[in-house]
């Protein structure tokens, strides 16, 4: 068995030899720790606990056990045409490649590619919030990642952020980027990550990490949409500082498959975060979040909320951890997850994880997992509303708790049209 | 207008409607009384298309249509509308554009086109008035956190929105105050005229002087037993529904 695991882990490795790039922004050393962690534990596959229904192995057996094809250049202009956001500071990514030339600058900040990133910036945060020995996919990453970008704000940055991700390529590749977002001392911002849909066939292993500083604000917005090609891990992992809030909302609409690791470790007194999540699968799609919020100081507070509907053969998974450490008093944590399933095959696997270690907390709990609400049904079809646009009326309801969130109105927008269109899928 | 022909109907096996007979015209106001479980909010329920109730004799015709082979939206766009008793509060789904959707749909039905914006906005405001509902409450989501008057004004709100031919209103009395009570039965009123008519679902004696009905039918174990003027329902409020069971209880045995 373990050979067999391996062999796949080896695979993927003399792959990605072949097909990564040269980079020289990780540390040799740790490297050296991911390649030896990598080796210890090997690729995923479903008898790893944390991977139970997301088995990486068998997607790499079946699609990317040979990767093959090129990267194509991006026609710049046509997907500024098609993605620029109004209002905003707009910077494209292809492949996980910054296109510095084509993307704006936010004000007072630094956009740089992660190979050009200041050594003591690296230096300082690179590898510290996600270690290679936290994830299999994490050391992968680590080892291989030769693509991403750093971004680095420094004060108030009054118009929102949009990244847009974009793959371009032929054949079938696997992607390895790393990102670093640092939001300084009392710097605010609101950055939200758009996932194009590609025709590209491809692997995106993304490991973003963030530093939150004191008294800053980071509100960050996930919007995957990449199409039925893609396969993604994407790991995002925080690290607050005193005072400091930071807000995280992942939608899903699209993918093959989508993995999100989000971790945020508060670090210090009177600081907040904020998880929202809705997702909506359909046909053989697997989305599978698990999140975790580690309270290691007091006096701080956790709130979140991840909705789901789930169609057609489509499998989901809520894995939601709270960690409250033994300094962490006064803590208030709360979660919650809401799921629909609007089909018989399609199934949600709901699981919140508590493990509170101080005794002057409040934390709470709780999930569901239903069918559209029957009465509502037909208290609204009593009113001439016709069955289906009755459900739809309900399951835009549901939805609205976590869309209404969405601070800016463009991108709320964009968030109903892409809700909409996947609920017609 | 609405013709019901020994109509019975189970739920889980069990018959609660025995064979229901009862023809209401337009103009006229009937009231159905009966003490609780004789089967007043499942008739209601039957007629406005509930699919937890199986139908498994009669018939009913609604407007010369065979009603019980229409979905529930269809019975409401033909013009018949259940104010319930307990409201459903759907949170997110605002009061004003549930509205909208919902007379849209009707009209569509009766091929009219799509009311427009501000003359939604004006019969909105209008019909508010009448039923005192604050016009706060309409741009809410549904009933949601909404008082028990409140979530009845609404369904009399909705009913002055959407012109209903047949309006059913089950227990629409039950949990209001007096003054509420007396806000309820206005609208009621004022909506009446001699091209629709009600049937007054109801337990007491109280909502019937505010709405008088033409014909009082008292409902007792599936069946309609008695069936009279509005003097009836005084002889109920007088002697309560305990003659009606002893006379009854043996029949029905």
């Amino acid at each position: 068995m373990v050979t067999d695991k391996l062999t796949a882990t080896h695979q993927l490795q003399e792959e990605l030899t072949k097909s990564s790039g040269k980079a020289g922004f990780m540390p040799v050393h740790e490297i050296g720790l991911a390649l030896q962690y990598l080796e210890e534990k090997g690729i995923p596959n479903a008898k790893h606990e944390d991977y139970k229904y997301c088995n990486i192995e068998a997607v790499l057996r079946k699609e990317f056990k040979t990767l093959s094809g090129k990267e194509i250049d991006a026609d710049v202009t046509a997907i500024k045409k098609k993605y620029f956001l109004e209002g905003a500071y707009n910077i494209y990514v292809v492949n996980g490649k910054l296109l510095v030339n084509a993307s704006e600058t936010p004000e007072r900040s630094d956009l740089l590619s992660i190979g050009g990133a200041p050594a003591e910036m690296l230096k300082k945060h690179l590898t510290k919030y996600a270690p290679a020995n936290s994830d299999v996919l994490i050391a992968l990453n680590t080892a291989y990642a030769d693509r991403g970008m750093f971004l680095h704000i420094t004060s108030v940055v009054e118009k929102p952020i949009a990244i847009h991700h974009i793959n371009s390529a032929e054949g079938n590749l696997f992607f390895n980027t790393r990102n670093l977002i640092i939001v300084e001392k009392n710097a605010q911002v609101n950055i939200t990550e758009f996932y194009h849909p590609a025709d590209a066939k491809s692997f995106n292993n993304t490991v973003t990490e963030i530093f939150v500083g004191e008294h800053a604000h980071c509100n960050h917005t996930l919007i995957q949409d990449a199409g039925d090609k893609n396969y993604s891990v994407n790991a995002t992992k925080v690290y607050q500082e005193t005072y400091s809030n930071y807000t995280n909302m992942c939608f899903t609409f699209s993918g093959a498959l989508v993995r999100n690791n989000l971790n945020t470790a508060i670090d210090g007194p009177f600081a907040e975060a904020h998880l929202w999540g809705l997702f909506v699968t359909n046909g053989t799609q697997l989305v599978d979040n698990h999140t975790l919020v580690d309270h290691l100081k007091p006096n701080c507070q956790s709130n979140e909320l991840y909705k789901g509907i789930a169609n057609g053969r489509s499998t989901a998974v809520f894995n939601g951890q709270i960690f409250v450490e033994k300094d962490a008093q006064k803590t208030n944590a709360y979660q919650s997850s809401k799921n629909i399933l609007l089909s018989n095959d399609a199934t949600v696997n709901a699981k919140p994880e508590l493990e509170i270690y101080a005794n002057d907390v409040k934390c709470s709990h709780g999930t569901s997992t239903g069918k559209v609400d029957e009465n509502a049904l037909f208290y609204l079809k009593a009113r001439g509303i016709g069955e289906e646009n009755a459900r739809k009326l309900l399951l835009h309801a549901f939805a609205h708790e976590v869309i209404s969130q969405v601070k800016n109105d463009r991108v709320k927008e964009k968030v109903s049209a892409l809700f909409e269109q996947s609920l017609l899928s | 207008m609405l013709l019901i022909k020994n109509l019975k109907a189970e739920i889980n096996g069990k018959e609660i409607l025995k064979g229901i007979n009862l023809e209401v015209k337009a103009g006229e106001v009937h009231a159905i009384m009966g003490p609780n479980g004789s089967g007043k909010s499942t008739l209601s329920a039957v007629l406005a298309g509930r699919e937890d109730y199986d139908v498994t004799d009669g018939e009913v015709s609604f407007n010369n249509k065979d009603l019980l082979e229409l979905a529930a939206e269809d019975r409401a766009r033909e013009g018949l509308f259940l104010a319930f008793q307990y409201p459903v509060e759907i949170p997110g789904v605002s009061n004003v554009n549930f509205l909208r959707t919902a007379l849209n749909e009707i009209r569509a039905y009766r091929k009219q086109p799509a009311i427009e914006a501000k003359d939604f906005l004006a019969l909105i405001k209008e019909k508010q008035k009448l039923v005192e509902l604050d016009g706060k409450l309409a741009n809410r989501s549904v009933n949601e956190g909404f008082s028990g008057g409140e979530k009845k004004r609404n369904e009399i709100f909705q009913m002055a929105v959407l012109e209903p031919k047949l309006a059913i209103l089950d227990e629409t009395d039950s949990g209001l105050d007096i003054d509420a009570l007396r806000i309820v039965a206005a609208g009621v009123n004022k909506l009446k005229s001699k091209d629709n008519a009600t049937i007054v679902i109801t337990h007491y004696q109280r909502l019937l002087d505010y709405i008088v009905p033409d014909f009082v039918h008292i409902l007792y174990n599936g069946k309609i037993v008695k069936s009279g003027g509005k003097e009836l329902a005084l002889e109920l409020e007088e002697n309560g529904y305990d003659e009606i069971k002893k006379k009854y209880d043996t029949a029905a045995v």
